[in-house]
Parts: C-alpha cells; structure tokens; sequence
C-alpha cells in the first residue's frame, strides 16, 4: 500500500483529504443554518427550530429534503445560460476557498505520505482567497441580470457594486498583516504569531509589535461582513425593498445553492480572520510545563457539553430525543475521553484551537444580523469610501513606519 | 505527453474558443463571459509556466475588477443584443484575406523562432524576487506608470464633471 501511495500521491492522499474536508464543511453548512436560525431566535425571545427532531436538530435534513422537491421553475424570458450558471458560480467559488485554508500545524501520514492538515499549502495563499473573492460577484451579478424582473436586477446591481467597494478596504485591511508576516503563505503567517509577549501575552498579529493590527482587525472584518452580503450590509436582498433581491426568481435547489455559497463564504471568513489576526491554530497560553494543564481543555470541554447533554436528555419531552440526544452526548464524553490519550493529544490541540475560535467568529456574525439594522445605500457607500478605505490605508502606513522603525 | 502539456492544451483551447465565442455571441452580457473565461484561462497558462503572483493577479485585476466593471456597465445601460450586419464588400474582399495572411505570417514567425528552443524550465518565481525587482530595479518605471494611470483617473473623473454641471 505505501508503495502504491508513493506512486500514486494524488489518488491516495489528495483525493480523501479532499472528500473528508468537503464532507465535513458540508455538513458544517447545514448546520450552521440551524445554528443561525436558533441564534436570532433566542436574541429574539423565541424557540427557533423545534418540532423536527430533539431541539430542532433535523431541521437542516428536512429543509434539504424541501430543497430538492420544490418544484424548479425558470421565469420566462429569463436568459437561460446565465440563469443556470449564476448559482453554480456562486457554490463553487465559495467552497473552493477551502481548499487554501490551514486547519493545524502538525503534519499527518497517510500510508507514509506526509500531508500538511490542508488540502494545498499555497506560498500565495492569500491571494488566492482574494481572486476567488473577486470573481465571487458574478454569481449575484449574473443571478440579478439573467432573472429578467426588477427587484432582482436592482439586487444584482446594489451588490456589485458594493462588493466591488468593500473588495478594496478588505484587501487593504490585511496588508499590514502581510507586512508583518513577510509572506502571502497561510500556514507561515500562523507560524510567525508563535511566542509570547512578557510570557502570557500571546504574540498574535491583533497585539504583536510593531504596531497591533487592532484597527486591521476591525477594518478587516467589517468589510468581510460586506463582501459576504450579510446583515447590516444585506442591501442585494434586503427584503423590505427588493423582495428578496437577487435571488427573488430562484426556487428549488438552485435558491439552495445560494445559500450554501453565502454560508461557506462565512465560514472562509471567520478561518481567514481566525489565521490573519488569531493566530490560527496556536493555543492562547503558553506552551511551558507550568501551563501544560491546558492541553487538557479539550477533554473539559467535550466532557462537560457531553455529560450536560446526556442529563438533559434523558429528560427530554419525545422519546426520540431521549435515544438521540444521550447518544450524542456519549459519543461527545468518548471523545473527551480519546483527547486525554498520549499521541491525540498533541494532534488535537491545533485544530481545536482553530475550530473554537472559527466557531466565535460564526457567532459574532449571527450576533451582528440579529442586532444590528440594514444600513442605508447612501451609507453604505458612504461608509465604504469614505470611512473604511482611507482608514485602511492609514493602517498600512502606519504599520509600514513602525517597521521601518524599529528596523525589523 | 506531460501532464504539463496536456495541461496547456486544455486551458490553451479554453482561452482561444473564449476568444472567439466573445466575438460571435450576440448577446453583451455572453461576451463578457467569454471574455472572463480567456481571462481565467490566461491565469492558468501564467500558473503553469510558474508565475503564481502573476496569475493571481491577472484573476483579481482583470478577472475581477475590470471584468465586473464591464458587467456591471452592461446590466446599468441594459445593453440590448447587437445587431448584425452583413459584410461589406471591402471587409469581404480586401480584409478577410489580410488577416489570413496576417494569422499565418504570425503563426510562421512564432514557429521559427521557437523551434529550435528549449522548452522553458517552470521554476516558480518567487513574490519576494518579483517585488524586490519591481521596488529596487524598476521602481521608477513602476512609479512612473502608477502615476500615469493616476493621471487617467483625474483627467476621466474631470471629463465626468464638466458634463454634469452643463
């Protein structure tokens, strides 16, 4: 099998790195639907999902199932070409952006290949993520014009050009990160965030000297919220005014489609914020003997959500939920368990790290739409000129200054 | 064949039949599309001779910004399908038989002098060699042409005004 494997690098390793990263984001996609869902609703003093499955857990399965069976109508007078690509578009765009992220430092070995935990490790990384982005908008554009109806093509337009605006400060929000790191490579700007500042004071790029990209930061992740089209910055499909935008005369799967691209979009957000400014994979404390308690964080995490799901759900109102709802909280405290072992340990730091802070970052955007009014159009182009650009641009001087100063 | 080669001849097919496909459709909006393909296209050819900065930037300027301007032009003025003309008899007589000349002249001069080359070695260019180039060599050229282009932008945005206030 290793000689096979040697032979044939792409068969053996590529492709199930492929298949597995696909299927777990997949999944992810689904369920952060049901996660947003459950969000505002609480933010909103409601239940949100609840009758499908124990706490609405199902919910996802069902509304995929709806997807698939809606009945796929094209409007007439619709450009039929551009009205098909538009969605596909969208998806693959989104979900191939993936495929540049880094999820953890240690290289793993596949039938003796070593692999680093991401599909590519590309020395241009970064700029990658930003031509997939730029070419993002034509999955709403095109969806917009090809509709052949007006709430769509004033979607299409509004949000071309307001990602084409917001495209500008995110690009130059992260230079200074670049200028830090000294590379477009992912898994190196990770790799020069390590160490510590006075010994607990991690070195991420949102605190690192010369000059903290704080104001990076939040240039950064304003103008991703933008890029993606999410509330306060939904103006494609703010449904007061446009029905529902952009995606107004798709039904069925293809409407679909563009949910999960803009779900996916999110979730290259929050790992790109994550690696940029959060130090990606790297634990928050040190790693000396004095804190080597926290490699066991993982396991406390598990163990607790677990055993609080298997005391709640053996309570639970339906029997379904009080087979289901234990099972999942036994499968969480095995797997608390296995994290504790010599050998996981180790490999589950990184990718823990990662996931908790990705996973913050997909609150915060959930938080913001349920919080948050739209903006106004005016505003938001305002906003986006006037405000963002220029204050990124001053972030990159100051950043290139402060290096040029202290000679780093 | 390599797996390079055949790599070229599927993005080289792809960017010409885009090529043409922009000239035939009658459709603006399809044109840009096609244009966009030979755009991608071209990237890839860039990847494959190993300029990887290069071709990200063709797909962020060109595939993107400038592309999404033109789509974005089409939709606002809602561009209606183009209309068709027959030849004229110059073109017929006089034109097209120019630019078959002009096609195999090209293709005749390119073979020539290529044929007897080595196949160029892909050895990936390095972002840090091409921006140390661009900053320490070259930087008055580049300057120069940022500040040209800064020049356009002014001169366009004064054209823009002077209409309006009239």
């Amino acid at each position: 099998m290793n000689e096979f494997a040697a032979q044939h690098p792409i068969l053996v390793v590529a492709l199930p790195k492929i298949i597995v990263v696909l299927f777990v984001l997949l999944t992810a996609l689904a369920y952060l639907t049901w996660f947003e869902r459950k969000v505002v609703a609480h933010i909103q003093a409601r239940w949100g999902p609840y009758r499908v499955g124990p706490h609405g857990l199902l919910q996802p399965l069902a509304d995929g199932v709806k997807f698939l069976f809606k009945e796929d109508v094209t409007p007439a007078g619709a450009d039929k070409f551009a009205y098909f690509l538009a969605p596909f578009l969208a998806l693959a765009l989104a979900i191939t952006s993936i495929a540049v992220i880094p999820f953890g430092p240690k290289e793993i070995t596949i039938f003796g290949q070593a692999t680093p935990l991401a599909i590519t490790n590309l020395n241009i990384g970064l700029l990658i993520l930003f031509a997939i982005t730029s070419m993002s908008v034509y999955g709403v554009a095109l969806a917009g014009w090809s509709s052949n109806s007006k709430y769509p093509l004033l979607g299409g337009l509004r949000s071309s050009a307001q990602m084409v605006s917001y495209e500008l400060a995110l690009t130059v929000s992260v230079v200074g990160v670049i200028l830090m790191a000294g590379t477009f490579n992912l898994s190196e700007i990770v790799n020069a965030q390590q160490g510590f500042h006075w010994g607990f004071l991690p070195r991420w790029n949102l605190v690192n000297w010369p000059f903290p990209q704080v104001l990076g930061f939040l240039l950064f992740f304003t103008s991703a919220v933008a890029e993606t089209n999410r509330a306060p910055f939904d103006l494609a499909e703010a449904e007061s005014e446009l029905v529902a935008g952009f995606h107004t005369e798709y039904a069925s799967f293809k409407f679909a489609m563009f949910f999960m691209a803009e779900y996916s979009s999110m979730i290259t957000v929050s790992c790109l914020a994550t690696i940029l400014f959060f130090g990606g994979w790297l634990s928050p404390f040190p790693q000396t003997p004095f804190w080597a308690w926290t490699h066991y964080i993982p396991t406390v995490v598990f163990g607790v959500a677990g055993l609080a799901l298997i005391i709640h759900g053996v309570r639970y109102r339906t029997a379904f939920g009080r087979v289901v709802l234990p099972a999942m909280g036994l499968a969480l405290c095995v797997l608390a368990f296995l994290c504790s072992r010599g050998g996981v340990i180790e490999i589950i730091q990184g990718p823990f790290w990662f996931l908790l802070k990705i996973a913050i970052f997909l609150f915060i955007y959930v938080w913001v739409r349920g919080t948050l009014p739209r903006f106004r159009y005016d505003q938001l182009m305002g906003f986006g000129w006037k405000v963002l650009l220029p204050l990124s641009i001053l972030n990159v001087v100051i950043t290139s200054l402060a290096i040029v100063w202290t000679g780093r | 064949m390599t797996p390079q080669i055949a790599v070229f001849i599927v993005l080289a097919s792809v960017a010409v039949a885009g090529a043409v496909s922009l000239i035939l459709q009658r459709e603006p909006i399809h044109s840009a599309l096609s244009l966009i393909t030979v755009m991608v296209a071209l990237a890839g050819l860039y990847l494959l001779l190993g300029a990887e900065f290069v071709a990200a930037v063709q797909i962020i300027v060109y595939g993107g910004a400038i592309m999404v301007l033109f789509v974005f032009t089409i939709m606002l003025l809602n561009a209606g399908l183009e209309e068709r003309t027959n030849v004229s008899r110059m073109a017929h007589f006089v034109g097209v038989p120019l630019a078959i000349v002009f096609l195999i002249e090209v293709a005749y001069g390119i073979g020539r002098a290529t044929m007897h080359m080595a196949p160029p070695v892909a050895s990936p260019v390095s972002t840090r060699d091409l921006s140390n180039l661009l900053f320490r060599e070259y930087v008055f050229p580049f300057e120069l042409t940022s500040f040209l282009i800064l020049i356009a932008l002014l001169g366009a945005l004064v054209l823009a005004r002077r209409e309006d206030s009239n």
